[in-house]
This record gives C-alpha cells, sequence and structure tokens, in this order.
C-alpha cells in the first residue's frame, strides 16, 4: 500500500473526526459556489485567467527581466535563487547584511517549500509567523496541511489547549474570539520587536515591478510597514504581465480560496520605505524543468486558491498530511512528481479522476488529466509496484483476446459463486473487507445474447 | 443507420440485465442494433493505472470490431469516456478517427441522436439520480457543481420522460462515489468512505432506489449496501428507462 493510502487509513479510522473534516472543506467549497455564481462572467473570467498564464509562461523569460528592470528602477534589491538551499542561504544573507535576529513572516507557501523557518532559527534567528493559521501550526510544531487554511486539520478545542500551554490563556478556553485575541496581543509584540518582514507574493507585476500580496488579516501590512527591511520571496511563476490583469486574478482568487468577493487587503508593495530595504527573492526550485514538460507545463499556473483541496473527496477525507508535501490535494499530486518522481509516486495514484479539481480551477489547470499523464509517467520509469505492474500485462493479455476473455470471466464468476467464503473474503482481497463481491449471474451477457439472438 | 452495442466488460460478466436492457429499450425504440460477438473492454482498467501501453493491443481490437458502425452506443460515461479520450495514443486511422467521433453514451444517444421526447416506462419510486463523474465532468452530460453554466442534465431529461418516477435532490449533487477503478483497491479506505458518504446522502432523502448512468459507481456503491444490510436497491439507468421495477 502506497504512503498516502496508508496515512488515509490512519485519518479516517477516526470516522467522526474525518466528518467534520470533511464538512468544515465542503462548507468553504459551498461558500465559493455561491461567491462564483454571483458572478455571470465566471467561466469566462477563468478563461481569461487561464489564458493570461498561458501567455506569460510563453515567455516567462522577458516577463521576468522585465519585473526584475523595473523593480530595480524603483529601488528594490533583486535576488535570483535556482532552489531551495540557495533561497534561503539569500534570506540568510541579506538579515546577517541587516543584522537582524528577529523576524516575522506573512504567509508565504514558498517559504514553506524552502524549508526556511528551520534554516534560519538553526543559525539564531528568531522567527515568528504571523498568519493566525501559521502560527498554530507553528506554535504546534507542524507542517500546514492546506495552502490557505494551515491549520484546517485542527479543532477550536486543539488550538485553545496549545495556546494555554504556549501562550497562558485560560485553561479550557474555546471561544475562537478570545483565543484570536491572545494571538493578536502575542503577535503585537513580536510585529513591534521585529527588524525584518518577509512575506510570500501573490502576483508579480512585470509592467510596474511591484508585488501584491493578498491576506485577510492584514499581517503582511503590519509586519512590511513596522520592520526597516522588507523581503518577498516568490516562484518565477507569480508574473503578470501588467496591472490591468491584476483584477481578474483578484476576482477569482479570494472567491475560489474561501468565498469571499475579494481577500480584506491586497497590498501592493514599490519601493523600499525611506531609510529602508526591500528585496525580492525569485526562486526556481524545480519551475523550469516543470515548464519544460509539456504535459505538465499548465500546473504553473497555479494560484494557490486551494480551491481543488476544499473539492476534492479525497483530500477532504484524508486530509493535508496525508500528501507529505507542502502543497497537498490534487494540485500538490501534480506538482510533486516533477521533484521525485520516485518518492510522490504514490500521489497521482490518490485520487478517482472525478475531475471536479479540474472544474473547481480558477486558470483551468486540467489537474485530473495531468494525474492521468504522470501515472502514465510512473508506470513506464518502473515506479509501480512490481504486482500491479504484471497484473496490468496479464490484464491486457487477456482483455485483447476474446477467446481468454470469455474462459477467464466465466472462471470469475464459477469462482465467486461456489468457493466457500473465506477463500473469497482475506486479507489479499482489499476489496472484501469492508464491501461484497458482485453476485455474478450464471450467464454473462455474451451467452445470454447467443442463446436468445441465436447466433 | 448501423449501431453497434458495446457492452462494458465488467457488464457483460456481473450485469447482464444492464445491457438486455440497453438492447431491449434500443430496439424497442427502432433501432437496428448489432453486438459485436468478439468485443471485450475499452482498455480503461489497464490505462488508468499507468499501463497505458498494456492497453493499446485492447484499443485496436476495440477498432476492429467497431468502426464499420455509425454509432457505437454503450451504456457506461466511462468507458464511452476512455475511447473518445484516451484512444489518441494510437494511430489516428480513419477508423480510430470515426471510432472516437462515433462512441456515444447512451442517454447521449437517446437525446440527441434519437432525440426521444417520450418514452412509455413507468418507474413509481423515489429515485436517487447518481452524477457519475465520468460522464458527467469527462463526456459534459450535466452541468456539474462547479461550473457557472446553465443546470443541465441529460440522464435528468431521460427520467423525468418515466411515469411516475420522483427524483430526489441531493445535498451533494455531483459528489464522486469512490470507486475510481483501481483507486477503489489501491486506496479502500476512503474509497469506502467516500462510498458510505454518497448512499448517506440518498439514504436521508429517502431514495429508494439509486440510479446512474455507469454500472461501476453502482457496483461499488451496490456492495456497500450489500455488506451494511441497507434498504436501498440499485438499477442502471437503462434498466429504469426500460421500465424493468425492482
Amino acid at each position: 500500500m502506497n504512503q498516502h493510502a496508508q496515512k488515509a487509513a490512519e485519518f479516517i479510522r477516526n470516522e467522526s473526526r474525518t466528518d467534520w473534516h470533511d464538512e468544515a472543506l465542503w462548507f468553504i467549497r459551498s461558500k465559493r459556489d455561491k461567491a462564483a455564481h454571483g458572478i455571470p462572467e465566471w467561466e469566462e473570467l477563468r478563461e481569461l485567467a487561464s489564458q493570461v498564464k498561458s501567455h506569460v509562461l510563453s515567455k516567462l523569460d522577458q516577463y521576468l527581466e522585465q519585473f526584475e528592470a523595473r523593480a530595480i528602477q524603483n529601488g528594490v534589491q533583486v535576488h535570483w535563487a535556482a532552489d531551495a538551499e540557495e533561497h534561503n542561504r539569500i534570506v540568510h544573507s541579506i538579515l546577517k547584511r541587516h543584522q537582524v535576529q528577529h523576524l516575522v513572516k506573512s504567509k508565504s507557501m514558498l517559504t514553506e517549500e524552502c524549508h526556511l523557518n528551520d534554516y534560519l532559527i538553526e543559525r539564531g534567528i528568531e522567527v515568528v509567523d504571523t498568519d493566525l493559521g501559521e502560527r498554530i501550526i507553528q506554535l504546534k510544531g507542524e507542517p500546514p496541511s492546506h495552502i490557505v487554511m494551515p491549520a484546517i486539520h485542527l479543532k477550536k478545542e486543539e488550538v485553545g489547549e496549545l495556546f494555554h500551554e504556549k501562550l497562558h490563556t485560560e485553561k479550557g478556553a474555546t471561544d475562537p474570539k478570545y483565543l484570536t485575541e491572545a494571538a493578536r496581543q502575542h503577535l503585537r509584540q513580536k510585529f513591534l520587536t521585529a527588524q525584518a518582514a518577509i512575506t510570500g507574493v501573490n502576483f508579480a507585476i512585470a509592467e510596474t515591478g511591484g508585488v501584491v500580496v493578498c491576506t485577510n488579516e492584514g499581517n503582511a501590512d503590519m509586519g512590511v510597514h513596522l520592520a526597516p527591511v522588507q523581503i518577498h520571496c516568490m516562484g518565477i511563476e507569480k508574473i503578470i504581465p501588467k496591472a490591468e490583469h491584476l483584477g481578474i486574478f483578484t476576482r477569482l482568487l479570494a472567491r475560489s480560496a474561501t468565498g469571499q468577493p475579494i481577500t480584506i487587503y491586497t497590498s501592493h508593495y514599490h519601493r523600499p520605505k525611506t531609510g529602508g530595504a526591500m528585496h525580492v527573492v525569485i526562486v526556481d526550485n524545480g519551475r523550469t524543468a516543470q515548464l519544460g514538460r509539456e504535459d505538465f507545463r499548465n500546473s504553473l499556473k497555479c494560484i494557490r486558491c486551494g480551491a481543488c483541496m476544499n473539492t476534492c473527496p479525497i483530500y477532504r477525507r484524508s486530509g493535508g498530511h496525508s500528501y507529505g508535501y507542502t502543497v497537498p490535494g490534487p494540485i500538490g499530486s501534480i506538482l510533486t512528481p516533477g521533484l521525485d518522481l520516485k518518492k510522490y509516486s504514490g500521489l497521482p495514484f490518490a485520487s478517482t479522476l472525478c475531475g471536479s479539481c479540474s472544474d473547481v480551477c480558477p486558470v483551468k489547470i486540467n489537474i485530473h488529466e495531468q494525474l492521468y499523464r504522470w501515472r502514465q509517467v510512473i508506470a513506464e520509469q518502473g515506479h509501480l509496484p512490481a504486482a500491479k505492474r504484471q497484473s496490468m500485462k496479464w490484464a491486457g493479455r487477456v482483455l485483447s483476446r476474446p477467446g481468454w476473455y470469455n474462459f477467464f470471466g466465466k472462471i470469475g464468476r464459477w469462482a465467486i459463486r461456489r468457493l466457500p467464503r473465506p477463500f473469497l473474503y482475506n486479507r489479499f482481497n482489499e476489496w472484501g473487507k469492508d464491501r461484497e463481491l458482485p453476485e455474478p449471474p450464471r450467464q454473462s451477457f455474451k451467452e445470454w445474447y447467443r442463446e436468445n439472438k441465436r447466433l | 443507420m448501423k449501431v453497434g452495442l458495446f457492452i462494458p466488460c465488467y457488464i457483460d460478466q456481473f450485469y447482464p440485465q444492464v445491457a438486455i436492457a440497453s438492447l431491449e429499450l434500443l430496439e424497442k425504440l427502432g433501432c437496428q442494433v448489432a453486438y459485436p460477438f468478439r468485443q471485450t473492454c475499452c482498455g480503461q482498467p489497464m490505462a488508468n493505472t499507468g499501463c497505458e501501453q498494456d492497453a493499446v493491443a485492447t484499443y485496436h481490437h476495440f477498432v476492429e470490431l467497431f468502426h464499420a458502425f455509425d454509432y457505437i452506443v454503450a451504456p457506461s460515461g466511462s468507458c464511452v469516456y476512455h475511447v473518445r479520450k484516451h484512444y489518441d495514443i494510437i494511430e489516428q486511422t480513419e477508423a480510430v478517427k470515426r471510432v472516437r467521433e462515433n462512441t456515444l453514451d447512451l442517454s447521449e444517444f437517446l437525446l440527441d441522436v434519437l432525440k426521444v421526447e417520450s418514452l412509455d416506462s413507468s418507474f413509481p419510486y423515489k429515485v436517487g439520480l447518481h452524477q457519475s463523474c465520468h460522464g458527467l465532468r469527462g463526456l459534459r452530460l450535466g452541468t456539474g457543481s462547479e461550473r457557472v453554466l446553465e443546470k443541465d442534465s441529460k440522464l435528468q431529461a431521460l427520467l423525468r420522460l418515466v411515469k411516475g418516477i420522483e427524483l430526489v435532490e441531493l445535498s451533494r449533487a455531483d459528489e464522486c462515489c469512490g470507486f475510481g477503478g483501481t483507486f477503489a483497491i489501491n486506496e479502500p479506505a476512503i474509497s469506502v468512505k467516500m462510498g458510505k458518504d454518497r448512499i448517506a446522502d440518498h439514504e436521508s432523502k429517502g431514495v429508494e432506489v439509486l440510479t446512474a448512468g455507469d454500472m461501476s459507481c453502482l457496483m461499488h456503491l451496490e456492495s456497500i449496501i450489500r455488506r451494511q444490510q441497507k434498504n436501498i436497491k440499485v438499477k442502471h439507468i437503462a434498466e429504469i428507462l426500460n421500465g424493468v421495477q425492482p
């Protein structure tokens, strides 16, 4: 059994908790539906967003250079990182140069991807995540389980317990308002003493050299406005050509993510504040390789709204941690095989190929088709379990030969009808653990047809 | 008009009544239906597992048997989707192109080709329609709940032609049942949980008969219904349209 299947089975063992998780995410999906249906031109907007992204991906080098040139003109220092290691080194060297000991971060999946926190903490820098969900999982010492709602897997009682231990809130307190207020007071201190602020980037505008960060808590602004040094870390795919294209994406992003018309804050950063420094770190970390894979290129259109997770019937019932990567769910399952095919070879199979992810995606990434294609690559490169590989070879032989097909069909039906139950229902029969086998008829349709249509 | 009936492998072996209902229904509606006797499978089991090269011989076999028909009709959105979508890895000869263009799900054939406007069957039961994913999102037999388009469903339209039927509205209109081919065996825990959740939705709406355009979804759901001894019957839409009573 692959790793996702194992972790999913563990998650499901607590069925009422699974139901709670499923319902919580389905609620978000329903809110998204309502918000999307409020925009009559929704499908047109998705198409437009998808085309803008296609265009950008086809000229990514040019737009990145244009962005860099404009940003430099604005007084921004631009850095390029080929991989996670280089990204972390660059960020650390900036912090060192500015003698930063205390750092606040707003949500950034890229820095999670690069494991920046651990890197900096090991080097003696205090890193505080300021997005509430991120702070919760940071205090708990866990990775995010969702890219928009990183602590969605935790119940308020668990957060209450955690805050009691770490922030000394009242024991047994579960009121979200009370707990949020406690986090707010705690974070305020951190904002006031931070010497640098790191944010992710939702959109980087080539035309202006500015970056745009969308948050609901205003924590990106709090960090950036108070700290003298601001660092924005972005993947190379975050570029959009012009400011006029931004509206397409902001209209789609929050509606797809949480069902809000727009995030509470849409923050634009163009130049360093007086006496301050602004850095942008542009990161590849496998993205160019993905860009070079024609079948999988579209995965780089992702704007990290998380809608594919909220709609995925498997994600909702297995939790984000079952995927073993920063970006879980359907989009994670098409991004990860490009990073390490062997390690993540189970993820493209963590899907029924139901296609809901592709239809909910605001930039129309053909996620389920890419899952299908990754499966082919995984088999070709020899990463399927041997038993499965062999059984498919045999299935291919039997199903292309009518005589064999009829013969094995008849035997199979006979076996299910006649064999004693323990022969059919045992540890080798994954189907039969919680399901009955079909009740086979005496006659197949073919046999019936031969008899009744006198062939 | 030459119509070739394609009966997917698992229907042939386990659910001949669905094939018989499809055949009878088409004949009742005046079609001359041929059933190529050497047919087997569309090749989807291998391909969805990542082994589409192992399915190539099956693809060629399918094309050889069916290319001479004007229409190839199957009571399975999933298999039809596979032929139309994934027979792109073999050489696109005239025969292959013809087969890919003319393979239709039963509901498409009834509504788009035969333009059926009435049926003389009756089915006085509370029915829950499971929208099988490959039909819904692959063949676009209806508007998925994700999409902001006018609501439409070929399967619902056909069921509405049946007298006495009461179609219930589900809390989750088109969530996957959890079958997913080999997924059902690779990820049994989630697969079963998804099935249980779908059944619970139908059960809470008082559904007496659960139907779908794909017998594979129903096979999965029925296997759980039987294990849990629930009081819901399962019928393929072809059986209901043909007036087969539960």
